[in-house]
C-alpha cells in the first residue's frame, strides 16, 4: 500500500513510467508483443496485424480529434491518399516499401493540412461536414482520376523486402506493423509532454485563451492536422503493403466512422486508449463471426442473421459505451490499475 | 517552506515609472453600441492601475482591444518595448501581443478545463519554449532539458501562489475560488511585462479576496509588473493600485490616484449616485 509518488528530480517526476508497477507493467507488454507471434497462428497474426495497423490510424485520428477537438470525418480519405501515394510508388516507379511508406505519409500530411485550412473559421459539427467534404472529394479524384489510379480498378501492389528478405507473411509484417506503430505511440506520448502538445490541447479546451496565452490557432491547427495525417497516411500505405491491393471501396466514409468509434470508444485523447479502441473495434467482429460458427451446430438459423447481428451488436456496443463509460476502456484500464494499487484499502 | 524565487518573472526591463503602454482615442462600437469612445490613458513600469466603472462601461471591451481580441475602429494602442521601440498593437493578433508580453486573465475562468495545474502552467509558458518538433517527438535533449527548466519556473509560481497540493490535479475538478488562483498562474507563466487582470476577485469570499491581493502584490512589488485591474470591490481597488481610470457607457470620467477619484464629484456622481459610503470608507 502505497501512500504517494514521490521523487527527488523533476526528470524522475515527469519521465512516462513514474513508478516500478508502471515500468514492470510495460516490460511485460513488451515481452508479450514479442513472444506472441512466436506461439500465435496465423488468424490471430492476421488478427494481430490488422490491430497495429489500426492502432497507427486510431493515433492518427485521436491527436486531431481527441487532442485538438477538430472532429474529422475525412480519416478514411487521408487513408486512401496513404494507400494510393504508397501502392502508385511502389507499384509504378518500383521504389522500396519503406520509401514509398514515408513519401505516403508526407504526402498524407500535406494533404491533411490542406483540407485543415476551413478548421480556423469552423468549429465542431461544421468541420465535421467539412472535412466529411474532403472524404468524398479524394475518394471522387481516386475514382476517377483513371490514368493515375486506374480508377475503380484494383491497384496491385508488389510484396516489401527489406534486407533481401520478402515481407510476405503475417510473421514477417507483424514485426514491420508493431514496430512502427510502437513509434507512433512513442512520438505520440513525447509529444504530448511538450508545448506542442500542450497547444493543442489548450486549443481543444478554450481556443480563446490559447491564442491569448500566445499561441497561434491557424498554425498550430494544420499542424495537428499534418501530424494526424502522417500516422493515417501511414495507416494506409500499410494497408496497401499489407493487403497487396488497393481498392477504393476500403477508404470509404464507413471507415471515417470506424475509427471515430475506436478512438471514442478507446478513450479521446489517448494514446493507450488509441490502441485498446483498435483492439476492441477490430476484434469485436471477428468475436461475432466466430461464435456465429460455433452456435450455427445448434442454431442452423444463425448464419442467415450473424451479418445483421454483428451490425447491431456493434452500434449497441457503441452506444452503451457512450452512456455508461463515455472516456472509454482506458478510463476502464485506469479503473482497474487504481483498484490494485490501493487494494485491499480501497479508500 | 518557501524555495528562494530563482527565476524572473517580469520580461520587462523598463525603470519604473517609464511609460509602457499608451491608448490614444480608442473608439470600439458594436453596429449602434459604443462600447469605448475616444478613450486614453497610459500606463507605466511597475505601477498597478484599477480600471472602474459601472457593469456595461467597458472595461472588458477595453481590456479585449488591449489583447487583441477586439479591434477598435479608431485610435491606437502602442506598447513600448524594452529596447525604447514602440510597436503598435492595435491590430496585431492575440498571440503576437501576447509574444510582446502582454498576458491576461478573464471575467469568467478560461482554463485549460482537462489539463492539471501543472500543465496549465506550463502551457502558459508556452512563447518561451524553442524546441524544435522533431525534438520534441523523440523528447531527447533540448526538448527534455527546456521541459524541466520550465518546470523549475513554473514550481517557483507554484510556491508563490501556495498550490503546491493541488499541482497535479485536473483543474476542471477544483474549487471556483483556486481556479481563479491558477488562472493568475496561468498569465504569470507567461513572464508577463503587463499583467491584465479582469475581476480576479469576482465571486470570492474575504479570505479568499485578501489572499489574491496579496498575491497581486507580490508580483508588483517582488517582481516588478505592471498590473492593470478591472474590479468591482471597492475596498480593494482603493487599497492596492496606484493610479485609477473611470469608466462609464464608454467613456472617461475620471483618473487618478484613489484620493482624487474619491474626491472626483462626476466619479462620485456616476458611479454611485448620490451615495458617498463606499468611497469614503476608511
Amino acid at each position: 500500500m502505497q501512500s504517494g509518488i514521490f521523487h527527488s528530480t523533476y526528470q524522475a517526476d515527469m519521465a512516462l513510467r513514474r513508478t516500478h508497477a508502471e515500468k514492470i507493467r510495460m516490460v511485460l507488454f513488451l515481452l508479450f508483443m514479442a513472444a506472441f507471434p512466436f506461439v500465435a497462428d496465423r488468424y490471430y497474426l492476421t488478427l494481430a496485424n490488422q490491430v497495429g495497423i489500426a492502432t497507427i490510424g486510431a493515433i492518427g485520428l485521436n491527436i486531431l480529434t481527441g487532442y485538438t477537438g477538430q472532429i474529422s470525418l475525412g480519416q478514411g480519405g487521408f487513408m486512401a491518399v496513404g494507400a494510393y501515394t504508397a501502392g502508385l510508388l511502389t507499384a509504378r516507379l518500383g521504389m522500396p516499401w519503406y520509401v514509398s511508406t514515408l513519401a505516403a505519409c508526407l504526402a498524407t500530411a500535406a494533404i491533411g493540412a490542406l483540407f485543415g485550412i476551413p478548421s480556423l473559421r469552423l468549429k465542431g459539427l461544421y468541420l465535421a461536414i467539412a472535412t466529411l467534404a474532403a472524404q468524398e472529394i479524394i475518394l471522387w479524384v481516386v475514382t476517377h482520376w483513371k490514368t493515375l489510379t486506374g480508377g475503380v480498378d484494383a491497384l496491385v501492389v508488389p510484396n516489401p523486402t527489406l534486407f533481401g528478405l520478402q515481407i510476405n507473411t503475417d510473421f514477417r509484417f507483424y514485426w514491420v506493423i508493431w514496430l512502427l506503430a510502437g513509434v507512433s505511440a512513442l512520438t505520440t506520448v513525447n509529444l504530448f509532454r511538450t508545448h506542442y502538445g500542450r497547444a493543442f490541447i489548450a486549443i481543444r479546451d478554450q481556443d480563446i485563451a490559447a491564442e491569448v496565452m500566445g499561441i497561434n490557432l491557424f498554425r498550430y491547427k494544420l499542424l495537428a492536422f499534418a501530424i494526424s495525417s502522417f500516422w493515417v497516411g501511414m495507416a494506409g500505405a500499410l494497408t496497401a503493403h499489407y493487403r497487396n491491393i488497393v481498392t477504393w471501396e476500403r477508404f470509404t466514409v464507413d471507415i471515417s466512422v470506424l475509427y471515430l468509434a475506436m478512438v471514442i470508444i478507446g478513450g479521446l485523447g489517448s494514446v493507450s486508449g488509441s490502441f485498446f479502441g483498435a483492439a476492441f473495434m477490430t476484434l469485436l467482429p471477428a468475436f461475432l463471426t466466430n461464435l456465429g460458427r460455433a452456435l450455427k451446430s445448434t442454431f442452423p438459423f444463425v448464419d442467415t442473421i450473424i451479418p445483421f447481428v454483428q451490425q447491431a451488436v456493434f452500434g449497441l456496443v457503441i452506444i452503451l459505451f457512450l452512456i455508461f463509460e463515455p472516456e472509454g476502456l482506458r478510463k476502464i484500464w485506469k479503473d482497474i490499475k487504481d483498484y490494485f494499487r490501493l487494494w485491499p484499502f480501497s479508500y | 517552506m518557501l524555495r528562494g524565487f530563482t527565476h524572473q518573472l517580469n520580461s520587462s526591463t523598463l525603470n519604473p515609472g517609464d511609460l509602457q503602454l499608451s491608448v490614444e482615442h480608442l473608439t470600439l462600437s458594436f453596429g449602434g453600441v459604443m462600447a469605448l469612445l475616444n478613450i486614453s490613458l497610459e500606463l507605466y513600469q511597475s505601477e498597478i492601475l484599477a480600471i472602474i466603472g459601472p457593469n456595461g462601461a467597458g472595461k472588458t471591451s477595453l481590456l479585449n482591444c488591449i489583447s487583441g481580441l477586439y479591434h477598435p475602429q479608431e485610435g491606437h494602442i502602442y506598447y513600448h518595448a524594452d529596447d525604447g521601440k514602440q510597436h503598435e498593437i492595435t491590430t496585431l493578433r492575440p498571440y503576437h501581443i501576447a509574444k510582446l508580453g502582454i498576458a491576461r486573465s478573464f471575467q469568467n475562468i478560461e482554463l485549460f478545463r482537462h489539463m492539471s495545474v501543472l500543465n496549465n502552467l506550463m502551457a502558459g509558458a508556452h512563447i518561451h519554449m524553442r524546441s524544435d518538433l522533431f525534438s520534441s517527438l523523440i523528447y531527447w535533449g533540448k526538448a527534455q532539458r527546456e521541459q524541466i527548466e520550465f518546470r523549475c519556473f513554473v514550481e517557483d509560481i507554484i510556491d508563490l501562489l501556495e498550490i503546491e497540493s493541488i499541482r497535479e490535479k485536473q483543474v476542471g475538478e477544483l474549487a471556483y475560488g483556486l481556479q481563479k488562483r491558477v488562472e493568475l498562474g496561468r498569465a504569470l507563466a507567461m513572464k508577463p511585462a503587463i499583467l491584465l487582470l479582469d475581476e480576479p476577485m469576482a465571486g470570492m469570499n474575504t479570505e479568499e479576496k485578501e489572499d489574491m491581493a496579496r498575491f497581486i502584490l507580490d508580483v508588483n512589488e517582488e517582481h516588478g509588473v505592471t498590473i492593470v485591474l478591472i474590479e468591482h470591490d471597492m475596498g480593494v481597488v482603493m487599497d492596492i493600485s496606484d493610479r485609477i481610470v473611470v469608466l462609464n457607457f464608454g467613456q472617461k470620467i475620471g483618473e487618478g490616484t484613489p484620493d482624487e477619484v474619491r474626491q472626483n464629484p462626476q466619479v462620485i456622481q456616476a458611479y454611485l449616485g448620490e451615495d458617498q459610503r463606499a468611497f469614503t470608507r476608511k
